[in-house]
């Protein structure tokens, strides 16, 4: 029996590593994954393009100016002349933020009275908006301090708030995002390889001829699974380092445990790999399998969007999602350093929930032509 | 006689309304050659995977070297080998690698091993491609290989489905030639195709039309059950001539050859009157002779008869 699964199991790397297009799949995917979570797509807000409209003229304007550059998060692109051009700059979508200076600024600062500054956003990206009008107020306020110290702290609440964000101070979306690479990937090339590594034997023929062989269905099953479980693992090693060494994201917790963990996330994907097998006939319909699985349980991992938002019907659907456990492991051993104590309940759902589909895949993956 | 190789007892299989086999009875005589023909959906790939214990017969038996395919289909996969219509080859791999891996699968000893390809390599003519990619062989050699793949574990009873469909005449006559040394070694085969001239080069051959088996008999036998006479006529013009020939009374049957004319008479004696009638009408005859009907001419009379 041992033989047997060995010797399919090698079969398949050979035929892994003659496939172009495979070997794409082995090693592009995790590198094209890495680079978009990585570099391309961060949720973090800088270098908003700010339109000023400057009516005081002051020295006291010019530093409120200068105060929102320094922070970095505001980059002054335009010098508007009139409340219309500020329209105008917003409406094309040349600036997101457009600060205006009414007369009378400096005068106000200089006699103690309250002066105010209008900030007008594009709320189209409500994401980004909300963030540009919080840094925006913080660096106004700051600047209001600074001026009238004493002012400032009769206005100011006796409890003064002090956030700080643990696990990932700077609050780097690179660092939610790269370590969840790791389940995207995992997920993604499992399903393709698995499901087309079957199909083509359907394919072209092959199936039925193994299927003469004293080959058993399990032995068959676990020979075209097992090389994909370590490619799973490859991938996971490859991203882990490239994480560490790469994006310097720490690994807090233990790597053995996400070994652990992997080995339990791949019992679901495999087993879904192989579902999808077992109900297409061509590796066209493999693939397209593929995508309706994949995207659904990226959207609904809370990867993106928080499961807590979503309507209660929906959420109940997210605890079939293995993505969803997953994703909370590897955060936790990466970020937070979370042992077996806090993860055992995302732990024991996956298993669950790969044996669930395992059991129900192998039942399908029959020997017989039907 | 000797123990049958195969035997099936009224077996049947059904797709849901479509009876794909019905009630097939048959005994397959150890280390003879049983050819299983008809046009296609007739049933014959059915019946080969009834008999290669990978579909269930809806009832009805079948039992393969002794055991039944059933009750011990492990046991009769480990004695049978099996080839599909479309030789089941891994394309990506190479000769000796497709080789390797049935042996593999079948777990061949090592030891016997090394011999074993050699001479399956050798017998096939494949020795110079061991290291090819299979699919970048010719379709005889893809067959050749596949064959070879099927005897890795030298089977007692060799199936084989359509094995030269869309195969070149010469490589089909290479194949053979494989075929026969092989049953010199005492391997009982059992092949279907849509072929009748391979047919007739079978110890027996059934004739299966629309799941049925309409007759099965030695080849020779097959010939001369039609009972009737048989008449080769050879003309310059055979489409006027059997045009002509239909309008004549006591005739049953014509088909077409290139020139050749094969006629079934009904009744009467085929006569020098209907080749004069022909003349008269501006066919040249070129001659004509009684012949024994080849096993196309039977099968589509038995056809026709349904």
């Amino acid at each position: 029996m041992l033989s047997r699964i060995r010797h399919v199991v090698i079969k398949e790397f050979i035929q892994l590593f003659r496939d172009r297009r495979m070997k794409a799949i082995v090693f592009v995917i995790p590198v094209i994954q890495l680079m978009v979570f990585g570099y391309a797509v961060t949720t973090d807000v800088t270098d908003i393009s700010l339109a000023v409209f400057d009516l005081d003229k002051s020295a006291e304007s010019r530093e409120l100016f200068r105060r929102m550059e320094s922070s970095g998060y505001f980059t002054v692109r335009y010098f508007a002349g009139s409340p219309e051009e500020t329209q105008d700059l917003l409406d094309r979508g040349l600036v997101t933020v457009a600060l205006q200076v009414n007369r009378g600024f400096s005068e106000a600062i200089r006699k103690g009275r309250p002066a105010e500054v209008q900030v007008l956003l594009d709320g189209t990206d409500s994401n980004t908006a909300q963030v540009a009008m919080d840094y925006a107020g913080r660096i106004i306020r700051k600047y209001g301090r600074d001026l009238a110290p004493q002012a400032a702290e009769q206005g100011q609440p006796r409890v003064a708030l002090a956030t700080r964000a643990w696990y990932n101070p700077e609050l780097l979306s690179r660092n939610y995002n790269v370590p969840g690479v790791i389940a995207f990937v995992i997920m993604l090339t499992c399903l393709l390889l698995t499901s087309m590594a079957i199909v083509r034997e359907r394919e072209i023929g092959t199936m039925e001829q193994l299927m003469v062989t004293p080959i058993r269905p399990l032995e068959l099953m676990l020979g075209k699974t097992i090389p994909f479980a370590l490619i799973g693992f490859f991938d996971m090693i490859m991203i882990t380092a490239a994480a560490i060494l790469k994006f310097d994201i720490p690994i807090r917790g233990s790597f053995p445990l996400l070994c652990a963990a992997t080995a339990i996330y791949l019992l679901s994907v495999l087993g879904m790999g192989l579902f999808i097998s077992t109900v297409s006939r061509t590796q066209q319909q493999a693939l397209m399998a593929t995508f309706l699985l994949y995207i659904p349980a990226v959207l609904l991992s809370g990867f993106m969007f928080p499961i807590n938002n979503m309507p209660h019907v929906i959420q109940y659907f997210t605890y079939l999602n293995p993505l969803r456990y997953f994703l909370v492991i590897v955060r936790g051993i990466f970020l937070k350093g979370n042992g077996v104590d806090i993860l055992w309940p995302q732990m024991a759902a996956l298993l669950l929930i790969g044996l669930g589909v395992m059991a129900v895949s192998s039942l399908r993956f029959r020997k017989r032509l039907g | 006689m000797n123990e049958p190789a195969i035997v099936t007892k009224d077996l049947t299989r059904t797709f849901g309304p479509v009876v794909a086999v019905d009630r097939l009875n048959l005994g397959v005589a150890k280390g003879s050659l049983f050819g299983i023909v008809g046009p296609d959906g007739g049933g014959k790939s059915t019946v080969m995977r009834m008999l290669a214990a990978i579909m269930e017969p809806t009832s009805g038996g079948a039992w393969v070297a002794g055991l039944s395919v059933t009750g011990d289909g492990e046991g009769v996969k480990e004695r049978i080998g099996y080839m599909s219509q479309r030789f089941g080859l891994y394309e990506d791999l190479t000769v000796i690698e497709n080789i390797d891996f049935y042996a593999d699968l079948y777990e061949v000893p090592k030891k016997e091993r090394q011999q074993r390809i050699e001479r399956l390599l050798g017998f096939s003519n494949l020795t110079p491609f061991s290291g090819r990619l299979a699919g970048r062989l010719s379709g005889g050699m893809k067959q050749k290989l596949g064959l070879a793949c099927a005897l890795v574990h030298t089977p007692e009873v060799l199936l084989l489905d359509e094995p030269t469909n869309g195969v070149d005449p010469v490589s089909r006559r290479d194949f053979w030639k494989i075929l026969y040394d092989l049953l010199k070694e005492g391997i009982t085969i059992f092949i279907s195709t849509a072929y009748l001239d391979e047919a007739e080069r079978c110890t027996r051959v059934g004739l299966m039309h629309n799941g049925r088996l309409l007759m099965e008999e030695t080849p020779d036998a097959i010939k001369r059950s039609l009972g009737r006479p048989m008449i080769e006529l050879w003309s310059d013009n055979p489409r006027k001539a059997a045009e002509v020939l239909r309008s004549c009374r006591g005739i049953g049957g014509i088909s077409i050859y290139g020139q050749k004319l094969h006629i079934t008479i009904e009744k009467e004696e085929f006569s020098c009157d209907t080749v004069s009638l022909m003349r008269d009408k501006g066919i040249e005859v070129k001659g004509y002779r009684e012949i024994l009907p080849s096993l196309e001419d039977v099968f589509i009379a038995k056809v026709k008869e349904l």
